[in-house]
This record gives C-alpha cells, structure tokens and sequence, in this order.
C-alpha cells in the first residue's frame, strides 16, 4: 500500500502522457501499436531496473551508456555477419556485462572511489577501448539471429517485450527477496546495515553487476532495433538515471521501488514518443525534455516528505 | 569582510569527523598529516618525472618552453571550469550544465562582438549575465524546487542544448583579433590565458578562505542541517556557489570564443567540461560529498589531466588510447585518496 502510494504521481503522469498519445495518434490504443511503443521502450526500462539497483544502494553507474555501445561494437565486429558465431557471441556479451559491474563495484567498495569517478573512469576506458579496438569506427555486421531480439517477434509479441517482463518480473522478485531487503537497508544507512549483518561491500558489488548485466541486456536489444552505429549507447546513463529518479527513487539511495523506476523510464519514453507526435522534435525536444525532467522531479518532491540527499 | 563574527567552523573542520575504522587507525592518522593538496602535487611531480623519462627514451625533450607553455595554454579552459565546479561540489552539489553553458557563452560572445572592438565589452557582460542568470536557475531549482543537483543541472543543460541546437548548425559570429589575444598572447613564457585562469583560481581561493560567503560554502557543504542550525541561509549559499560556478563557465566560454576566433555549437560538449571538471575536482581532492578541499588541490589536477595530455601528445600516443588510460589514472590516483582518508559515512 505504502509502494502504491509514493508511485502515485509517476503513475499519474504516466496516465497523461498516453492518454495524450492516444488522442494524437489513435493507432496506440491497438495492440500493435501499444507493443510498438513496449518495444521501443524495453531497452530503456531494463537499463532504468539495472540503475535502480545502483542508486537505491546509494551509488551511481554512468557507464551503462558506453557499456552498451562496447556491446554493439563488439557484437558486429565479433560476428561480422556470420550466423553461427551468434550464440556465442550473445554470451560474451552477456560476460562483459557482468565482468563490467563486477570491476565497478570492486573498485567502488573495495578501494573506496565513489561510484561517481569509478564509473566516470569506466566510462572513459570502455569508449576508448572498443574504438582502439576497431580503429575509431564500428566494423563488422550483426547475424539475423541476433538482431532478431531486437526487431522480430515471436507470434504477435515482440521478442523485446518478452525479454522485458522477464527482466522486470525478475527484478521485481529480487527486491522481494532479502537481497532486497538488504539493498534497501545498504542505502538507507549503510553502518546500521553493516552492524545488523548486512555485507554492505557484497550487496553493492551485485547492484553493479545487475547493473552491468542490463546494460549488456539493454545493448542485444538496442543493436537489433537500431542496428551498428557507434552513438547507440551516447547519453543512455542520464536516461537511466533520470527515468530512476523520475519514479520517486532517491538519488543517495535507501528509497524507492524498482516498479516506480521502470514506470518513469515508460514515462520518458512516452514523452519522447509525444514530442515527435506533436511535431517537436530535433533541437528542441532537448529543451522540452529538460523542462519536463525538472518540473517532474520538483512535483515529486513537493509531494513526497523532502529529504536532501545530496551526498553522492 | 573577514573580522567579527566569524560564521560556524573553519575550512577543513568543517566535515564530520569520520569514524576510525577498525584496525588501520594508526597508519591512517600517520598518512593524514599530509594534506591531500600535497598528495596531488606530488603526484604532478611523479606524472612530469616519469612523463620526463618516457619521452626522453623516445628520443624527445620534455620540459622544454614549448610544451610548458602548450600546457599552460591548454589547461587554462578546463582550469577555469575547474575552479568554479570545486565551489558547487564544496557545497556539496555539482554543476553538469557546465559543457553547453560553454558552448552557449562562447556564441553569445561571438554574436554580440560581430567582429567589432566595440562589442567586446558589451559581449563580455552579456555572457557575465547570461551565465549568472544560469547559475541563478541551477541554485534555485535545487533549492526552492528541492530538485537533486544531478537532475536540476542535467535538466539545465538539456535546455541550453536544446535552445543552441536549434538556433545554430555551426560556428557563428566572429571575435575581433584585439580580443583573440586573450587566447594567444604571451606574456614571455606566460600566455596571457594562463594568468586569466590564475587570476581565477586566485579570486576563488581568496573567497573560500578569507570571506565570509567561503566559511559558510564549506559549512553548508560539511553538514547543512548543522548550518543552518547555526543560522547560516544555506538556500542562498548554494545559490551564491552555483552563481559563481556558471559565471566561471562563461569565463571559459569567452576564452574557447577568443581562441576559435567565433563561437560554437559544440566547443563545450567536445572538450567534455561537465564530466571531466568534475574528475579534475576529485582528482584534486575535493570531496565529492562536499565540505572538504578546495582550490589548490583542484589546480593540481588540472595540471595532472594538461601533463599526461602532453606526455601523450609527445608520444604520440594514439586517441582512444589516451582515453583509456585518464580513465585508469583518474580511478587510481581516486582511490589513493580514498584509502587514506577514513570511509565516508553514507549519511
């Protein structure tokens, strides 16, 4: 009950948002078009599930966005068009992922760098890494296979969106578990979680890995959907976190539900979708975008008790 | 300005006292003595010295006036940002409007001086205001909308993108040549550049440590609720900091104008100010968290960032390699500090 409640202005704004698409562009209202818009969204929403993890352990993750570049680069050059190296591949990927999390946060826990300058770091190495790598451009091609998470779909739904309940009803299980229970407890006052037991290093080295491993999610699917560039990943980690801190979520960590972040990752995805209905699009989306993103939180947190949770 | 009635605590003792953590109590309290602005200039003389013998192997010469002044030429932008980001994370937010607040600068520069001598001083206080006015939004927004700085100043920067996206599709308008000596002057082996970032760095250290405004930024971002106890307006001590730092952007701004010799669209964002100010900050010491640090140290990491830079140049290293290793160098010299100071407290 009390989850439903500090959901209620992110659900609210929801509401509007695709009542107002539906007025614009009936199509949404049919199946087709409301899975349409799932789709697009999926990437997104998982990406918001993996950073919720990080930010209610009282951390941030501003690699994802390069992280799922690295995932699309290294899948196109790795295959290069090629069917059989898919499945393989998608593991790799998958590898990376965990491997990336796993290296923030035990730099971030283990050598006490906030999460801010580890992932910032992170950031920097994976981008020049990957096109070291390649030699400054993507090469290579997806296999069919592959793309097909991305665009194809099995009977009338996409593979997208089934991949994306089943991120988002393991997610929402996890936070049910006691892992859960401890992530919440690590963000909210990390001493009294480590004095009444709680690992505190351990559970933020798993947000990260989850983190890692949406990312990695988040980067199969986007490279089916949108294809090889090396700007698919560029400002996804705002995204992310400002769709997390668009469901209500605290940025310092300790409160907030995962369903609330996902929900405000569908909010700005549906925003997106508004403003390119409504014509608004190209340069100024930006500014819309960021009068939204402000005027949204500030109506969130007039309403929510107030708590300044500015230590990063 | 600095008598009577000395507000709070002082620089440095201002931030909770963290707890000794079991065990290496001993060894942290010996490695706390020396300051954290001494780590970072130790740490500048290691990067020149080992930066001195790699490229001495390669056959180069390191230290010579050309490299130094191409340091000091290149650090001064971001030094600038810099300065001004320290005063938004000493109060414990952070400014990530900064990088299109640069580019945004550097056009109205452009525009309003059209080439003219005349404009020049009308174009240097439309950008002193229009940064202002966005440092003004930035610290209202957090402090009277209660919006988390990270989302305030990202929201702010997606706006100032939005709006130069639109109106420009390239560099417009141009700077008179008496002002492009700002850029490219020297001053013998001082280019003119590096004495506008010092003089920069010179007025913020004066702020912070000898007036009234600097012992209450380091209060506010020590502990607000502490400060405001003690009757410091922490509202207005963030927006005062947020003010400053926008304005230091627009500083940067007109230097990036006068050296391109116009503005433009993308100078901001291609330099990456926003991220890379921040690193230098934390680089420089300066707790994320806020309260602890200053300008001293957030030089040093400037000239840490500007040496490796050369170094590479010198080398010859390839781009994206250079990227990979100031990741890995910006998370390691991190996490020297954080090992010798006591683990923060997370609330």
């Amino acid at each position: 009950m009390r989850a439903l409640r500090s959901m209620g202005p992110i659900l609210a704004v929801l509401a509007v948002l695709l009542v107002l698409i539906a007025v614009a562009n009936p199509f949404f209202l049919e199946p087709a078009g409301f899975l349409a818009f799932l789709k697009r969204a999926a990437p997104l929403v998982i990406l918001a599930a993996g950073q919720y993890f990080v930010i209610v352990s009282g951390e941030f993750d501003l690699s994802v966005g390069s992280l799922v570049t690295v995932q699309v680069v290294v899948a196109a050059r790795l295959i290069d068009g090629q069917e059989q190296a898919t499945w393989p591949v998608l593991a790799l990927l998958i590898v990376i992922g965990l491997l990336v999390g796993l290296a923030n946060g035990v730099i971030t826990t283990g050598l006490r760098v906030p999460s801010f300058i580890t992932t910032l770091g992170m950031m920097l190495v994976l981008s020049g890494a990957v096109f070291l790598w390649t030699g400054g451009a993507p090469r290579g091609a997806l296999s069919e296979t592959f793309r097909m998470f991305g665009r194809k779909d099995l009977g009338p739904v996409p593979w997208s969106v089934l991949i994306l309940l089943a991120a988002g009803t393991a997610a929402i299980l996890l936070m049910r578990s006691d892992f859960g229970k401890r992530l919440i407890a690590t963000g909210d006052n990390e001493r009294a979680a480590g004095l009444s037991g709680v690992r505190v290093d351990r559970t933020r080295i798993a947000a990260f890995v989850l983190s890692g491993l949406a990312a990695a999610v988040a980067g199969i699917l986007l490279g089916g959907f949108a294809g090889v560039s090396a700007q698919v990943g560029q400002g996804l980690e705002f995204q992310a976190i400002t769709a997390v801190v668009l469901g209500g979520v605290a940025l310092g960590g300790g409160r907030g539900s995962v369903v609330a972040a996902m929900a405000g990752a569908f909010t700005l995805e549906a925003l997106f979708t508004l403003l390119n209905l409504y014509g608004i699009s190209g340069a100024l989306e930006f500014a819309v975008q960021g009068v939204i993103i402000i005027a949204a939180v500030a109506a969130s947190a007039v309403r929510l008790p107030f708590r300044r949770a500015l230590r990063v | 300005m600095t008598g009577r009635g000395r507000p709070v605590a002082a620089p440095g003792t201002a931030a909770p006292t963290a707890p000794v953590p079991p065990g290496g109590g001993g060894r942290r309290a010996l490695a706390g003595r020396v300051g954290s602005t001494q780590v970072i200039y130790l740490a500048l003389a290691g990067v020149m010295l080992v930066g001195w013998v790699l490229v001495a192997f390669d056959g180069g010469d390191f230290l010579t006036l050309e490299t130094v002044v191409g340091i000091q030429q290149r650090s001064a932008a971001l030094g600038i940002v810099a300065v001004g980001q320290t005063l938004a994370i000493l109060v414990g937010s952070l400014d990530l409007s900064v990088a299109y607040l640069i580019s945004l600068t550097s056009l109205v520069a452009a525009e309003i001086m059209a080439g003219q001598d005349g404009g020049i001083v009308p174009g240097v206080a439309a950008v002193l205001a229009v940064s202002a006015l966005i440092g003004l939004v930035n610290g209202l927004v957090i402090t009277r909308l209660h919006v988390h700085a990270f989302i305030a100043t990202l929201g702010t920067a997606l706006i100032v993108k939005g709006v130069v996206d639109h109106l420009y599709d390239g560099p417009a308008g141009s700077v008179p040549e008496s002002f492009q000596r700002l850029g490219y002057d020297r001053i013998g082996p001082v280019p003119v550049s590096a004495l506008l970032w010092a003089a920069v760095a010179v007025a913020v250290w004066f702020l912070l440590r000898r007036t009234r405004l600097g012992y209450r930024i380091y209060a506010v971002g020590g502990d607000e609720e502490v400060a405001r106890l003690s009757g410091v307006r922490t509202g207005r001590v963030v927006i005062a900091a947020h003010v400053l730092c926008s304005v230091c952007a627009g500083v940067a701004g007109l230097l990036l104008a006068s050296r391109l010799g116009a503005g433009a669209p993308t100078v901001g964002t291609d330099g990456g100010y926003d991220l890379e100010s921040i690193a230098a900050v934390v680089l420089g010491g300066t707790a994320l968290a806020g309260g602890r640090g200053g300008v001293a140290g957030t030089v040093g990491g400037v000239l840490l960032l500007a040496v490796l830079d050369s170094v590479f140049n010198q080398l010859e290293v390839n781009a994206f390699f250079k990227d990979v290793v100031r990741g890995v160098v910006i998370v390691a010299a991190v996490a020297v500090y954080a090992r010798r100071t006591a683990r923060r407290r997370s609330r």
